[in-house]
């Protein structure tokens, strides 16, 4: 599996999908060997060092329990300065960063790059340098390549049926691997360049993407939506691409949190990565239009993104400044405390291939208004569903949830028992099937 | 000897337009749709169901007879939309072999919220049917024939002779719905609906996976034979628009009608009776005791299409809570808009049972989801609730 970050350091839906998949695999009693892309810190020091996946886990900050719970899963971080969601920009800023921080820290040992299994035991083992220096002046594409040539150096060491890539930064590896071991590739779309970028897509990612699509021996699509433009936009094959929808970690909520304290004030929840795909435009809209009916209502912007300054001058602009709270990037518990205050949870994404966050919002007993250019409003049932440029729709669901305890009862209560069904196992035995047919195609 | 007696539903609401929160127009009703299902039902099923009805009565000379229900609310619309159909209606009433029942107009659940509003409905239902087909009923069937013992008792405080209601297994017990029945709380009798042969021909009849299908009018007419001795009526109670609409025209229902009364007439102790005709006929056999209510609706045959969550619960005590606020304003529009938000298909839209399976209930539905009809209906409500202020 080259796939992507282990809790708790989620950044968003592909990591979570890819630790669930994960999740649901193990718990189905196969092998994963996991691969994940993890930045090199200048100052770690030692050569080549042999971990076992818990300690190595444990000096990267993962809580030691998760980890417990995959019992046939290896991890093995590769060092590469890759993260989902890079953009081209992104990555050279932060290779600026870095060159500023001092090149001269990091090593280089020539043994590990041949023998990444040393010791011959399964623990897992961190190069500490490669061929070639960490992100230096190359740009992100060039870093896509180098983490390929890693994942075939490592591969090579292991023995496995199928190889499973995550989103196109990970597809010039899989495709590395397959070439060199023979092995059948399934690549995974979570999304595609232009959820991302509307029309301005990168031409260089695309063709990535494509090539990923074309050479894989199956398709995975998060939904039907994806599916759909996988075969109108870069003419996949239909008979190659399945759908696996995404699904959520824990089903119903954990430990009973102490109920909330009665609040006269309505809270409708935005929580997400706060970017063009994600329509915050379109919920800052619809909340001018609600506060004009319903004056006892506040809006909560959870996350982070480029488009976070823009939409804080917009609130203010519209003048409801005051009634908007932008909380920046939200982790664990926070997570969980936002979900216990909100009435009603709102995604007006433009373009989301799934969205795994209504669920969640749901699990926590949160109902949902989502955009019905959504992956995931082809599984819910129990949500109010509306087109993200839609305002007015938009406002007037908001505001008769907020008016009508009983729609928000109903849709909490039914909603909630929906998500139950919507678990990892059931989508890990969806990849499963189709593991099976890309082996069979490949005979 | 089995009497057959078949009593048809007529019914269609005023179907409520998309309004947001924002409308303030007291214009509620999408009479666009609503014309246009009223005038394409006619052309499936009221015309071509009642001429075939109309020409049986005519080839078997009096001895074929049925019964309707129609709801004022359908024949205000077909007034409106396609009054040769009430005209053909009234061709039926004519050959004295049709039999209408009474009912609320509305077709509502004010029996279970306002004893006075349900009265006040009925007794309009029946000056419409009076003032049409120039006649009063004798037989009462509650909305969806949603029944227990107070609606017995309330149809018969009413002056009727018999009432309808579904023969509910778990009340009846090892007992046959083709035998009549009494109310415990009143001198009325009760005439029960044979739920296995209705819904033979209402639901299953076009269904090729049925072991029975097809089904054709002489296999029917030795399944009612085979009550002979067993039972004094089959009673086959149904909507109308089985004929044309739920079973399509090429599933030969209408052939299936048209040999019915035949191959049910070759033996000559079977006869067709109104249902009227039939509570006159046949003595009680013992009482039907419905403490708890009961309806015709799904399996449950209980009120949860109507009744099955918060959304609609709501829905209902909120339309009735406006009942003296309305009244007291005096207003004839105000009042029959307020009316017509009581027809129960509007909180039958708002039923969340089966709703990710995709059924019946959604078939019929003109939202997306329950939840949008509860946004909808209630976004009206609030205009009237203002209106009435």
């Amino acid at each position: 599996m080259l796939g992507w970050e282990f809790p708790p350091y989620i950044s968003g839906g592909l990591g979570t999908a890819c630790y669930g998949l994960t999740r649901g695999l193990s718990g189905l009693g196969h092998r994963v060997i996991f691969v994940l892309p993890r930045g090199v810190e200048p100052t770690t020091a030692g050569f080549v060092q042999l971990m076992t996946p818990a300690s190595l886990a444990a000096a990267a900050g993962h809580d030691p329990a998760r980890l417990a719970e995959l019992t046939n899963v290896e991890l093995r971080p590769v060092p590469a300065m890759l993260m989902p969601y890079d953009r081209p920009e992104d990555f050279s800023n932060r290779a600026a960063v870095g060159l500023q921080m001092g090149a001269g820290d990091v090593e280089t040992s020539s043994e590990s790059t041949l023998a990444p299994k040393a010791a011959g035991t399964r623990a897992g083992v961190v190069v500490k340098e490669g061929i070639g220096a960490v992100g230096y002046g190359d740009d992100l594409f060039g870093e896509v390549g180098r983490y390929a040539g890693l994942a075939v150096q490592m591969a090579l060491g292991e023995s496995f049926d199928v190889i499973h890539a995550h989103d196109w930064m990970t597809f010039p590896a899989g495709i590395a691997v397959s070439t060199v071991t023979g092995k059948p590739l399934v690549v995974q779309i979570h999304s595609t360049e232009f959820d991302r970028s509307g029309e301005n897509v990168n031409q260089r990612i695309y063709d990535i993407e494509r090539r990923g699509i074309h050479y894989a021996q199956r398709v995975i699509a998060v939904s039907h939506l994806t599916r759909n433009i996988l075969l109108k936009r870069y003419a996949a094959p239909p008979e190659k691409v399945e759908v696996v929808y995404n699904a959520i970690d824990r089903n119903g909520t954990g430990a009973e949190a102490p109920p909330s304290i009665r609040r006269d004030e309505k809270i409708v929840l935005f929580l997400g990565r706060i970017t063009m795909q994600k329509g915050p435009e379109y919920f800052l809209a619809a909340a001018k239009k609600v506060l004009e009916y319903e004056k006892n209502v506040r809006f909560i912007m959870a996350g982070s993104g480029d488009l976070v300054r823009r939409s804080i001058e917009m609130a203010a602009q519209m003048g409801i400044g005051r009634k908007v709270i932008f909380t920046g990037f939200l982790r664990g518990d926070d997570v969980a405390r936002v979900f216990k205050m909100a009435d009603l949870y709102v995604m007006p994404s433009v373009s989301e291939p799934f969205g795994i966050a209504p669920l969640e919002a749901l699990a926590n007993e949160v109902p949902v208004l989502i955009s019905k250019q959504s992956g995931v409003s082809e599984i819910l049932t129990h949500a109010l569903k509306v087109d993200f440029w839609d305002v007015n729709e938009m406002a007037n669901k908001i505001i008769a949830v907020l008016r009508h305890p009983p729609l928000q009862a109903t849709l909490r209560e039914h909603g909630n028992f929906e998500v139950r069904r919507l678990t990892w196992r059931v989508s890990a035995q969806g990849c499963l099937d189709v593991y099976h047919q890309a082996v069979s195609a490949m005979n | 000897m089995p009497a057959v007696c078949i009593y048809f539903q007529v019914h269609q609401p005023y179907r409520l337009r998309r309004y947001s929160v924002f409308d303030t127009s007291a214009s509620y009703f999408d009479e666009k749709a609503n014309a246009d299902i009223c005038r394409k039902v006619a052309g499936k099923c009221y015309l071509p169901a009642n001429q075939c009805i109309y020409d049986l009565i005519k080839l078997h000379e009096g001895r074929f007879r049925v019964a309707y229900s129609l709801t004022g609310v359908v024949l205000d619309q077909l007034q409106a939309y396609a009054p040769e159909v009430i005209e053909s209606f009234q061709r039926l009433a004519e050959t004295g072999c049709v039999e209408f029942l009474a009912e609320t107009y509305y077709h509502s659940l004010a029996f279970l919220y306002s004893r006075q509003e349900f009265v006040e409905q009925v007794a309009l239902h029946q000056e419409k049917i009076e003032r049409l087909f120039g006649r009063r009923s004798t037989v009462f069937r509650n909305t969806e024939l949603i029944y227990n013992n107070d609606v017995a008792k309330a149809a018969s405080d009413m002056g009727y002779k018999a009432v309808l209601a579904e023969g509910a297994e778990h009340i009846l017990g090892y007992r046959s719905p083709d035998y009549i029945y009494e109310a415990p709380s009143a001198p009325i009798k009760v005439l029960l609906k044979n739920f296995r042969l209705s819904d033979d021909i209402a639901f299953r009849f076009g269904n090729r996976a049925w072991a029975e299908w097809p089904l054709k009018a002489d296999k029917f007419a030795g399944w009612i034979n085979q009550v002979n001795g067993n039972g004094y009526t089959v009673n086959l109670f149904m909507d109308y628009e089985t004929l044309g609409e739920h079973q399509w025209e090429d599933t030969g229902i209408f052939d299936f009608l048209y040999h019915l009364p035949a191959e049910v007439m070759r033996h000559p102790d079977n006869a067709f009776r109104t249902p009227s005709e039939v509570a006159a006929t046949y003595p009680a056999v013992g009482q039907f005791d419905a403490p708890h209510l009961i309806s015709w609706a799904d399996t449950e045959r209980d009120l949860s299409a109507w009744l099955g969550n918060a959304m609609q619960s709501n829905a209902l005590q909120e339309v009735y809570n406006l009942e003296a606020a309305v009244k007291a304003k005096g207003d004839e529009a105000l009042l029959h808009d307020w009316r017509r938000l009581q027809t129960s298909d509007h909180f039958y839209y708002m039923c969340t049972k089966y709703f990710a399976d995709g059924d019946v209930h959604k078939y019929f539905n003109p939202y997306e989801s329950p939840y949008d009809s509860y946004i909808n209906y209630m976004n009206v409500l609030d205009n009237v609730a203002a209106r009435a202020r």
